[in-house]
């Protein structure tokens, strides 16, 4: 008869893909590319940030895009109209992206050419939060329509992000949004996350983003030569 | 939605240990899975008992442990757990102060599991 025996595991479920991430991470540092993953619900702003990104940036840095989505390729078609490269990630019904998703969509462009890659998420709170996809930085926007309430239900979204993007401020005086009650609860989540209004439509805070984020990209990939 | 692709990775990390211990049947799996982690026990274990058919885990079940999730308190270093829906009202226990850090909220990981 054969005895039941206890064996120690502890191991990461999500080490493999931890470990991919670092490997791209690592990579991107020998290329000097910055990525970033930009996560959001559907709706926000992701492809509308990026394209005004694009417009500040553009004559900085070499811009591309990697779009994920789960079965359409309306912002890769968006991103391109504005001249910048873009690869589309066909998720295939997967909600979030992961290392491996993302090393395909830099095997497909030439990371050589690039200083700065978005990765624009599949649009979800969730499940994008519990993946590294081996970005240097991650970024979330929440948008002033979703309402104050957001860190309360997607905590680990708000805990995981270097920057979060408050998006559609021009509807501030139409909602009953708490801009200090939100800024409250995201700080508890998460002390060193940088917060910045904007709203796309406007441009008001698109200069103050960019330059964040100009910053963030010449600290990784140094001076250009 | 993303417990399809965790189930795989626990199946396979589970396999691999099997193997490295001589194991020739998987009974039961111990995770250790943080409060902030959105990953539905009732689902996880669906899809295990679905992808693990064929395999020496077939028939094993899963045992989740969630963790909750851990502040320090900045002033006294006093580490006390919360319900996340609560954190409007955070202040430490102990002291008091309302500044508080968060030290953990998502472990995720498999600690032991029960062979023959």
């Amino acid at each position: 008869m054969e005895r039941i025996r206890l064996i120690e595991v502890k191991e990461g479920i999500l080490s493999d893909n931890e470990k991919l991430a670092d490997e791209l991470r690592k990579l991107l540092l020998k290329k000097k590319t910055f990525l970033l993953n930009l996560m959001a619900s559907p709706g926000a702003g992701k492809t509308s940030l990026i394209l005004k990104t694009i417009t500040a940036l553009k004559n900085d840095f070499r811009i591309a895009v990697i779009e994920a989505d789960i079965d359409s390729i309306v912002d890769s078609e968006k991103v391109a109209a504005s001249g910048i490269p873009a690869v589309q990630l066909r998720t295939a019904g997967f909600c979030h992206l992961d290392a491996s998703m993302v090393k395909k969509g830099l095997d497909a462009i030439n990371i050589d050419s690039f200083d700065l890659i978005f990765i624009e998420n599949v649009g979800n709170l969730v499940c994008p939060a519990e993946f590294d996809t081996g970005a240097v930085k991650k970024a979330m926007i929440l948008s002033v329509p979703e309402g104050d309430d957001k860190p309360l239900k997607y905590p680990l979204m708000f805990t995981v992000c270097d920057v979060l993007i408050l998006n559609k401020i021009d509807f501030l005086e139409l909602t009953d949004f708490n801009m200090q009650k939100l800024k409250e609860r995201v700080l508890i989540l998460n002390p060193r996350i940088k917060i910045i209004e904007v709203s796309c439509k406007t441009g008001q805070g698109i200069d103050i983003w960019a330059d964040w984020l100009k910053n963030e990209v010449t600290t990784f990939i140094g001076p250009h030569v | 939605m993303h417990e399809l692709p965790v189930i795989k990775s626990i199946l396979d990390i589970c396999l691999k240990h099997a193997k490295i211990n001589r194991a020739n049947k998987i009974l039961s799996i111990n995770l250790i899975v943080g409060d902030m982690s959105d990953l539905e026990p009732e689902w996880m274990q669906r899809y295990f008992d679905y992808i693990c058919k064929g395999t020496i885990a077939e028939g094993a079940k899963l045992i989740i442990e969630r963790t909750p999730v851990l502040f320090q308190c900045d002033e006294c270093s006093h580490q006390f757990n919360i319900d996340i829906k609560k954190i409007e009202t955070l202040k430490c226990p102990v002291c008091g102060n309302n500044k508080c850090t968060l030290i953990s909220c998502n472990d995720y990981y498999i600690s032991n599991m029960g062979v023959m």
